[in-house]
């Protein structure tokens, strides 16, 4: 009854980045980076080629440990986990180059993908459920690749494979999707339909999205960080930022 | 479908050999004692090979050290058929063998208890090599030592077993190894009827790896073992713990090729600290290699021809055995990337 009188505590954020840095030899790709994310929340990040967008994701997924800085996932030190157990917590990520297992069809990509048990054994055990092959069939739909379900992945266009990693996104059903330039290499219809397609997926998962297309931002209407030498330059609305003086010099008016 | 008709029917010749082998030596289908027992050889060397393949052709883990492994299954076997000569050895003593009574060896060192029973014999063939991989393995992979490091690593570790098993103070008979066995089981051996008996045991080893080994390649587990051998870092990201896939397929991986060793040991009638030698292990891997890595069937046939080669060449042309299993690797690796078997099924689309 009392914590009805009292303002609602702020939701915990379900991806906390505070003061992040990543140093390369010398070269700073992450400096002390901040970033939440909320649950259901979507969000686009922008930047230069070289901001630090694709570093801060390999932050996010144990590839690449921090110089310093807090990286946090619901109460998950993510600093301290392998990639195996971050993706495990409910992190999934489509990388900017996409990367399958050629030698296996599209099928057998989506699989892998399913979330299901991880070990050797569970793995030699594991028999393909008839929900498990609605749900590939669902997503083979939605991506578009029905028809190239029992192709090799390595034979597939392009395009097909950023369908086909956004697929297997979606396969692991995670609660937080990390998506890499999802739209580079797509036409335009395609591009549509990726930003509905991840609109809709927000709100029961969060979303990060890092893209240069523009309109493909504006399409997710969501809210927007803008990223220039590993640091933050800008958040807010798609207006908001085009607007600011600050990013029109290092981005959009380059 | 016809791939796996022909095989059936090979393995259904090679069963019938021991049986051709009792045939009256006039007959037109009489079979050498020669054959039987290199055959019943190669079939053990063809278990070497699916477990090389498994690790190598599948997940992608190339061990130059499997001979290390298949060695130890040997040992573990000739330990036992040692403690079996029992007081029959030519220093007459009740309990410990020749060459220890000559190294002046009061007792039976420790780590030989338990040996004289058969079943423990053959746990230890599979567990000594199965504990080695584990550890190396574990070592390795959880550090991500990947490609040449770990060929290099496991390369060393046979190298160095090599050289331990030569010191005549580990207890192993030292460059001599162990040999003169009497008997297995109760069966006297080099008598057609153990000839027999140790050929179909190896037929059976053979037949239950290639099951377990297509168990597993077809299964999911053989999916995600591919993918962890064309795109490793990836299959983290999707949550897969590699270090424990790895190890599963290299440790069993090892104790097949243990098994294997110990029934190859009592078939040759010797083992030493040669079968350590870092060239076998690259020399298994080359049938591998020629036969068709990433497909069961490959491995065998490789395993068959290049031996089936070998035994030719160094009857007719010992000296030229090295130049020919060189060139014939090299042979391989550009005109028949998919290797032998690739002569005769398509290409993956
Ligand atoms: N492993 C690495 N070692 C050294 N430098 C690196 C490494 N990874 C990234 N960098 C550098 O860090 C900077 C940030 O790279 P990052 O890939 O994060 O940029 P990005 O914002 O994703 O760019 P793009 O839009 O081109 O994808 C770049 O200058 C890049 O060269
Ligand atoms: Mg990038």
């Amino acid at each position: 009854m009392n914590a009805a009188a009292s303002p609602a505590p702020a939701p915990q954020p379900l991806l906390y980045l505070d003061g992040v840095s990543v140093v390369f030899d010398g070269f700073k790709a992450l400096n002390s980076l901040s970033l939440i994310v909320d649950p259901g929340e979507l969000r686009a990040i922008i930047g230069p080629n070289g901001a630090g967008k694709t570093t801060m994701m390999d932050v996010i997924t144990g590839k690449t440990r921090p110089t310093e800085g807090v990286v946090r996932f619901r109460d998950h030190d993510l600093t301290r986990l392998d990639e195996a157990t971050i993706a495990n917590l409910g992190i999934g990520r489509k990388f900017q180059k996409p990367t399958m297992f050629d030698a296996l069809t599209v099928f057998e990509n989506l699989e892998l993908a399913l979330k299901a048990p991880r070990g050797p054994v569970a793995c030699l055990r594991w028999v393909l459920g008839g929900g498990d092959r609605a749900r590939i069939a669902q997503t083979l739909e939605e991506v578009g690749l029905t028809a190239r379900a029992h192709d090799r992945a390595g034979v597939l266009s392009h395009g097909q494979q950023q369908w086909l990693e956004i697929g297997m996104l979606l396969m692991q059903d995670p609660e937080l999707l990390l998506v890499d330039e999802p739209v580079a290499g797509m036409t335009d219809q395609e591009t549509e339909h990726t930003a509905a397609l991840l609109v809709r997926i927000a709100g029961q998962r969060s979303v990060v999205v890092v893209e240069h297309d523009l309109e493909f931002v504006r399409a997710l209407g969501s809210k927007v960080t803008v990223l220039c030498e590993g640091a933050l330059l800008s958040e807010g609305s798609i207006d908001h930022v085009q607007n600011d003086p600050r990013v029109i010099e290092v981005y959009l008016g380059r | 479908m016809t791939l796996r008709l022909v095989l059936a029917g090979a393995i259904l010749l090679l069963a019938l050999l021991p049986v051709l082998n009792r045939m009256p030596a006039e007959s037109a289908l009489h079979v050498s004692d020669f054959v039987v027992s290199v055959s019943g050889k190669w079939i053990t060397y063809a278990v070497l090979a699916l477990a090389i393949d498994l690790a190598w052709g599948y997940a992608g883990i190339l061990s130059l050290g499997h001979g290390a492994f298949f060695a130890l299954g040997g040992y573990a076997i000739g330990m036992h058929l040692m403690r079996l000569i029992g007081p029959r050895g030519v220093y007459g003593h009740p309990v410990l063998p020749d060459f220890m009574v000559f190294l002046g060896y009061q007792k039976l060192p420790w780590y030989w208890l338990g040996f004289d029973h058969f079943p423990f014999a053959i746990l230890m063939a599979m567990a000594v090599p199965g504990l080695l991989a584990l550890v190396v393995g574990y070592l390795a992979f959880r550090s991500r030592i990947t490609g040449v490091y770990l060929s290099i690593i496991t390369q060393a570790l046979t190298y160095a077993l090599m050289l331990a098993f030569f010191r005549n103070d580990m207890g192993f008979g030292g460059n001599n190894g162990f040999t003169d066995f009497k008997e297995l089981l109760g069966m006297p051996l080099n008598t057609p009827n153990a000839r027999s008996v140790l050929f179909y045991a190896s037929l059976v080893l053979l037949v239950l790896s290639l099951w377990l080994c297509s168990v597993i390649t077809r299964s999911k587990l053989g999916r995600v073992l591919v993918a962890i051998r064309d795109a490793e870092s990836r299959v983290r990201f999707l949550g897969y713990d590699v270090t424990q896939h790895k190890l599963f397929v290299f440790v069993l991986s090892a104790v097949l090729a243990g098994l294997a060793g110990a029934l190859y040991v009592p078939q040759v009638g010797i083992i030493n600290p040669g079968e350590f030698s870092p060239g076998n292990s690259i020399e298994a891997v080359i049938w591998v290699a020629v036969g068709g890595r990433g497909t069961l069937v490959g491995a065998l046939l490789g395993a068959f021809s290049v031996n089936a080669l070998k035994t030719w060449l160094t009857t007719v042309a010992p000296d030229l055995w090295l130049f020919a299993l060189g060139g014939l690797f090299v042979a391989v690796t550009l005109f028949l990337p998919r290797g032998l078997i690739g002569l005769f099924t398509k290409a993956p689309k």
